[in-house]
């Protein structure tokens, strides 16, 4: 598959795990995306410079500069929304008030702790949202390719690099399989690619199980 | 009581080494006309606390590229690589605080609460050297309030006593901002009389600010152009 193309089918995914009425923050990159696929479900997006039911992208006519998201980019929004102050709105995430965030990331370790922060080697001067959502969503939902560009895999045994926060996501949606995360560590919750859970380990380095509830299905 | 004056009357209610709240998310809700007074001065030093610092060529990102900034309080700089630069050379100090931390600290800041708790960074490289303190068993950091010498902030509209309404997400940090600044500064697109505004729907009381100034730039797609 193209990466476009990966990252749309990890965005579809995850439009299928959110619900009907559920507050939703979607971070940016794939997470993004998953707006795309959300078809008749309403769920209303938050965006944490304050606007709660934000609606699709503009178009040139009602295009307005100082109404953005949180990746800064412009946006439109629904009838049913409201708007906030910043601290109002991290009230709302860190109290619990948000059902599901959905965040990109660098590295997931077996344990389900991420690290979607900060580079290696590079000067680490943006945290933005990250750790608060990580911290206050009631469910956490990560998306990514399962590879970097290198070819190393981002579902690590030990994150290397820097933590977001102790606590820990509760799905992970990759291109080959979603992983789901319990007190046991990561399991294989279903395939995404046609494979076996033999090959799946031997790609990211160490075994993997199966999930209680795998479904084969899929 | 008239609260409005000119804009460049505001230079004076600066001096060095201020600690300057300024409101904004990107450039949205950001008191671009007074950054831009600012700029005719000649004060220095400045610790500037804001979520970013401008974009490229607007906003504080002048400010900064002015020298005038020594030192930077917020959650997103990355984007702005000056001022990586000026910090991996030693020019710039920079205080990261995740983007709730910093509106919670600046929310007590001006509510007269010392600083608070928060699970956000527990365990991670911001929260070295911070207090930790574990509360019905589940562990916190301590963070201290954030104030200001000066708040220079964005609203939509204000009357005359300096009652405000904002746009939208142009929002932000503002009215925390308003209320956390020893001089507070509201640059807004468009002024009107006392009894204009709905009571219901005023966000910043007038009991916060000290001063309203007509903004000299407006919207015009997406940009925002200097039309005063």
């Amino acid at each position: 598959m193209l990466s476009q193309d990966k990252r749309l089918v990890i965005a579809k995914r995850i439009a299928e795990e959110l619900k009907e009425g559920q507050i939703v923050n979607l971070g940016i990159g794939i997470p993004t995306l998953v707006s795309e696929y959300l078809d008749d479900k309403e769920v209303f997006l938050q965006t944490e410079n304050g606007l709660l039911g934000m609606g699709p992208p503009p178009t040139e006519e009602n295009l307005d500069i100082e109404l953005i998201n949180a990746g800064k980019e412009p946006v439109t929004y629904l009838k049913s929304a409201s708007f906030f102050n910043s601290a109002d709105s991290f009230g709302l995430i860190r109290g619990g008030h948000v059902d599901v965030a959905v965040l990109g990331i660098l590295q997931v370790d077996i344990k389900g702790e991420i690290a979607n922060w900060a580079v290696p080697d590079q000067p680490i001067l943006g945290v933005g949202g990250a750790m608060d959502l990580v911290t206050g969503a009631k469910k956490v939902i990560v998306a990514a390719t399962l590879f970097a560009k290198d070819g190393t895999s981002k579902l690590v045994k030990e994150l290397t690099y820097k933590t977001s926060g102790i606590r820990k996501v509760d799905l992970f949606v990759s291109d080959y399989a979603v992983f789901t995360f319990t007190d046991e560590g990561v399991k294989v919750l279903e395939m995404m690619e046609d494979i076996t859970l033999d090959e799946l380990s031997k790609k990211v380095g160490f075994n993997l199980e199966y999930a209680a509830e795998f479904n084969s299905s899929k | 009581m008239d609260k409005v004056i000119e804009s460049s009357e505001i230079r004076k209610l600066f001096k060095n080494g201020d600690q300057i709240l300024t409101g904004g998310f990107g450039l949205s809700g950001t008191p671009l006309t007074i950054i831009d007074e600012l700029l005719e001065t000649d004060i220095k030093d400045l610790t500037v606390v804001s979520n970013n610092l401008g974009d490229l060529g607007q906003g504080l990102h002048k400010l900064f590229m002015q020298g005038k900034i020594k030192k930077a309080i917020g959650s997103f700089f990355s984007i702005n690589r000056e001022a990586v630069i000026a910090w991996s050379k030693g020019e710039l100090e920079i205080d990261l605080l995740p983007q709730g931390t910093l509106a919670e600290a600046i929310r007590c800041g001006g509510a007269g609460i010392g600083g608070f708790y928060t699970k956000t960074a527990v365990g991670t490289e911001l929260a070295e050297g911070k207090e930790e303190r574990v509360i019905d068993g589940e562990r916190y950091i301590f963070e201290k309030a954030i104030k200001g010498d000066v708040a220079i902030i964005k609203a939509a509209k204000a009357d005359r006593l300096g009652n405000l309404v904002y746009h939208t997400t142009a929002r932000n940090f503002n009215p925390m901002m308003a209320t956390a600044g020893n001089i507070v500064i509201a640059e807004v697109d468009e002024i009107v009389e006392v009894g204009e505004l709905d009571p219901e729907y005023i966000v910043t009381p007038h009991a916060y600010v000290d001063y309203v100034i007509q903004s000299k730039y407006s919207k015009v797609g997406s940009e925002y152009v200097e039309s005063r």
